[in-house]
């Protein structure tokens, strides 16, 4: 009798401590859009990725469940120590559990060592270098859209294949160029071509003549661009104008946004190649999304694949979230669970993350059309192949991950 | 030995927009004394208006030549009359504070609108000279406006780099000469030096000072124009370059126009070299440079002593 009523009370007494340990799971969730508002990135993250965050927490439903998400946004001018000073105080201050885009491959690399260190959560849509997932990866990252070795992969193999097996290469001097270009290089040597040789330039630079004029005296058939946003869309248009196209030499646009094409007109990037992983006009899913996505921009832009990646990401993380009923606010915790459950939504399709943080998916090989092909703004693309996930991105075999090795 | 010239005549391309640029810095500072950081803001105006005239109305890079300037000088001039007219007499510091500021704003409001990739504006193909019709031979000349190239032998130079080249050179030299050696020129160098006595000749001084402002506006909103076809249009495509041309005029000395111009193209030249030698450095060498001059000379290379 005393046994039972002392089991009694202390099966009540368990009850009650779980009951309030349910209650005092946390419903509360804030999300940090650090990005580039107004530097040459802007378009394809910046004001458009904090949009995107906001449609994704609308989307998931988690505020009809009683969840309180806020989103937050700041530019780090792609400085890295603007963004370690932000991310520092968005973790420690305004207790940020999760960083959205972070583009720009120097700030990637910066603020992934900070999230580490405070187990946050860095969910990566905008940053190519491929090192996030490699020798620098860390179990608070997960890297979303694309990378340079995925980039490499697809466009430079494809081109190469194609006869292009001598380059030359002009590279954004700082960590993105440069991990482009090495990860190009390794995958250009490896199809049984050379590179002859290359040049780098400082970021922003406006003027790309000189560079042209020493890719066009190395009479290399490919002139790789290991460059982004308004570094490429000068080259592109300067290599037209010094007939460098015409004059039977390729450019190769390893990393081109939708952004960058609209930018550039179709008149003068019709007939480049280049890789994506999302493009609004790929299915019913995308189509519906961008459509949305366009009406709330101000300049009604369609979304670029960073921007997709946003929402995408941050679908999975709700979704994770609710699963696991409450905010832990412990970053590898979530992020292990995230790499558990496999992922679904309307844009990138099914998919996984892998244990070194590379969310796998498929990448498009794309060519941009010809004005007469193009049926009005930002029909841009034709599709011309699909590398399918495992296959686009670093097999976990080559993998220099400590996570993955253990 | 081929790569070196080619890259001489880029320079000299590139140096062809600092001179324009610097020159009207020069103009502005010689004359109203007001460093005006707004230059670069106002170089990206000259390029959306031409822009817009092309999208809006139709008119292209022709008619763009002549409006674009009229157009943001008469801006130029609006600011003038109503913000820095009020900073005669006072302090550096504060015209550069206040066209600093507007150059924030004007540029802010554009990126606000257009975003920072920029807008294509394409190489004008009009007058288009000799049989450019689709059915025309196969072996018939045709030449449209400013599109296409030159082999030269040791590169290819685009038309429309050769034409830019030659045209900011004509207008350097013509405002020089405007300045240097009319009777108007004459009054604004006399106006700047001694507004008083200018006054009682029966001169309207500020009037003189206003339309010098837009002269300066004016040529700025040219460069753009210029440049337009090259670089995308965006809106900070000056506030990327007007840091290089300040340290032109500064290298110059500070008001001097020929010192201006020639430093200009100088450093155009040196740019490009460095592009060719070592690249990593051609972002800084301008800086280098001026440093080293400033530690010789602090009045720059043809600066009178203030």
């Amino acid at each position: 009798m005393k046994h039972r009523i002392s089991a009694l009370f202390l099966g009540t007494a368990l009850a009650l401590a779980a009951g309030s340990g349910a209650m005092a799971q946390d419903k509360t969730v804030k999300i940090g859009v650090l990005t580039d508002n107004s530097g040459l990135y802007s378009d394809l993250g910046g004001a458009g990725s904090t949009l995107a965050a906001q449609m994704a927490m609308e989307d998931s439903g988690l505020a009809a469940k009683g969840w309180k998400i806020d989103v937050v946004s700041a530019d780090h001018q792609n400085k890295p120590d603007i963004a370690t000073t932000i991310a520092r105080q968005w973790i420690d201050v305004e207790k940020v559990d999760i960083f959205m885009d972070v583009l720009n491959s120097g700030v990637a690399l910066a603020v992934n060592n900070l999230v580490k260190e405070k187990n946050a959560i860095m969910i990566n849509t905008g940053a190519a270098t491929s090192d996030l997932t490699n020798a620098q990866c860390s179990p608070n990252t997960i890297h979303w859209v694309y990378d340079t070795y995925m980039l490499a992969n697809s466009t430079g193999q494809a081109l190469v294949k194609a006869g292009g097996d001598t380059w030359y290469f002009l590279t954004a001097d700082y960590a993105f160029g440069h991990a482009l270009e090495r990860d190009t290089t390794a995958v250009v040597v490896k199809s049984g071509g050379k590179v002859i040789g290359g040049v780098k330039h400082p970021l922003n630079s406006s003027d790309f003549s000189s560079f042209l004029l020493q890719a066009q005296a190395s009479k290399a058939k490919i002139i790789g661009m290991a460059n982004a946003g308004g570094d490429t869309t000068n080259t592109i248009k300067q290599a037209a104008e010094f007939g460098i196209v015409a004059g039977g030499q390729k450019l190769a646009g390893l990393l081109l946004f939708i952004t960058d094409v609209h930018s550039l007109g179709l008149k003068v990037a019709q007939g480049l190649n280049f890789t994506e992983t999302f493009y609004w006009d790929l299915n019913d899913g995308t189509r519906a999304f961008s459509k949305r996505f366009s009406e709330r921009m101000k300049n009604k832009a369609m979304p670029s694949m960073v921007q997709a990646g946003v929402y995408s990401g941050l679908i999975h993380y709700f979704k994770t979230l609710d699963a696991m009923g409450g905010n832990p606010h412990d970053g590898t915790k979530v992020v292990a669970k995230m790499k558990e459950l496999p992922t679904d939504d309307a844009l990138f399709g099914k998919g996984t993350i892998r244990a070194d943080g590379r969310k796998i998916h498929p990448a498009y090989l794309f060519e941009v059309k010809k004005p007469a092909e193009s049926k009005g703004p930002w029909d841009y693309y034709k599709l011309i192949g699909t590398t399918p996930g495992e296959q686009a991105f670093r097999p976990l075999s080559e993998s220099a991950c400590p996570l993955v090795k253990k | 030995m081929q790569a070196l010239y080619a890259q001489l005549l880029v320079g000299l391309i590139n140096g062809s927009f600092y001179a324009l640029l610097s020159l009207g810095l020069a103009v502005i500072f010689g004359m109203l004394n007001i460093i005006n950081f707004a230059h670069g803001a106002l170089y990206m105006m000259g390029a959306f208006t031409a822009y817009f005239l092309l999208h809006l109305t139709g008119m292209g890079y022709w008619w763009a030549l002549i409006i674009a300037p009229i157009a943001v000088g008469i801006f130029g001039m609006i600011l003038e009359r109503t913000m820095l007219q009020w900073l005669t007499g006072l302090d550096h510091l504060y015209g550069l504070l206040l066209t600093f500021g507007i150059a924030l704003i004007v540029q802010g409001v554009f990126q606000n609108y257009f975003g920072s990739s920029g807008l294509p504006y394409a190489i004008p193909d009009y007058p288009q000279i000799g049989d450019c019709s689709p059915n025309a031979p196969q072996d018939a000349i045709c030449r449209r406006g400013l599109q296409g190239g030159i082999n030269l032998g040791f590169m290819f130079l685009p038309v429309y780099r050769g034409w830019v080249v030659i045209f900011s050179l004509v207008v350097c030299l013509a405002t020089w000469f405007l300045i240097e050696k009319t009777r108007l020129g004459a009054y604004l160098r006399a106006a700047t030096e001694n507004p008083t006595l200018v006054r009682a000749f029966g001169i309207n001084v500020p009037r003189m000072i206003t339309l010098t402002y837009g002269l300066g506006v004016g040529l700025a909103a040219l460069a753009g124009v210029l440049s337009a076809p090259i670089n995308q249009v965006r809106p900070l495509m000056g506030a990327d370059l007007i840091i290089v041309v300040f340290a032109v005029v500064v290298i110059g000395g500070m008001g001097s126009i020929m010192g201006s111009i020639i430093t200009g193209f100088a450093l155009g030249v040196i740019e490009g070299l460095t592009k060719y030698f070592y690249p990593e450095a051609s972002n800084t060498v301008v800086f280098v440079l001026m440093v080293l001059v400033l530690l010789v000379k602090p009045t720059g290379l043809t600066g009178r002593a203030a």
